[in-house]
């Protein structure tokens, strides 16, 4: 099984990877911060995997709070950065 | 036990499946109202797959315990996320995609 497991690793690396490219093009904030919320469930589920394939039980509690922080991203985001009114009605990335 | 495994794969590589339909859908939907929905369907389904195959090969009752707690979160991650987006979305006046803008966006 173990020839599976990486199998099924090396797939969620990659569909990572693919996840990427929505980060790049955006085009709102709200599109990348959606792809980085993929990106931590993507990696929940490639740490539960590693943590199986390679016996290291500690990889749960990292995914744990992997997921967590994932979660608390979306909402600081949510709360803080996209709550201001975009000035001439286009939905452009702030000006930092 | 060879049915196990069966299974075991089967529900592990539908859970990559779902993981990588989702990306797919990331990327080629057209807004995020709809990217949204391509997120959660990836978060609670692919997780969930993946998380019962590897509920099969689980050592010990705390750990099956704590891959659901993992699972557990994911969901509620994923549902309070995706509504507080599409909230904020919408509170900035994004109009949701519709099709007779195919080719603008």
């Amino acid at each position: 099984m173990t020839w599976l497991l990486e199998a099924v690793a090396l797939l969620l690396l990659l569909t990572l990877a693919l996840g990427l490219i929505r980060i790049w093009r955006g085009p709102t904030i709200a599109d990348r911060m959606l792809a980085a919320q993929l990106f931590g469930t993507t990696g929940v589920g490639l740490l539960l995997v590693l943590a199986e394939l390679q016996q290291m039980p500690a990889l749960r509690d990292v995914a744990l709070v992997l997921a967590l922080l994932a979660v608390m991203a979306v909402l600081a985001f949510v709360a803080r950065v996209w709550r201001r009114e975009p000035e001439d009605g286009t939905e452009e990335d702030p000006p930092t | 036990m060879i049915l196990i495994d069966l299974l075991q794969a089967l529900l592990l590589l539908a859970g990559v499946g779902f993981f990588f339909v989702g990306t797919l859908g990331i990327l080629r939907f057209p807004d995020v109202y709809t990217r949204i929905h391509a997120l959660t369907k990836a978060d609670n389904l692919g997780l969930g797959l993946i998380v019962f195959g590897l509920l099969l090969g689980a050592d010990s009752i705390p750990v099956a315990l704590k891959l659901l707690l993992v699972w557990g979160l994911a969901l509620l991650a994923s549902a309070t996320a995706g509504y507080l987006v599409a909230r904020a979305a919408r509170r900035r006046g994004l109009r949701p995609w519709k099709a007779r803008n195919w080719g603008n966006g």
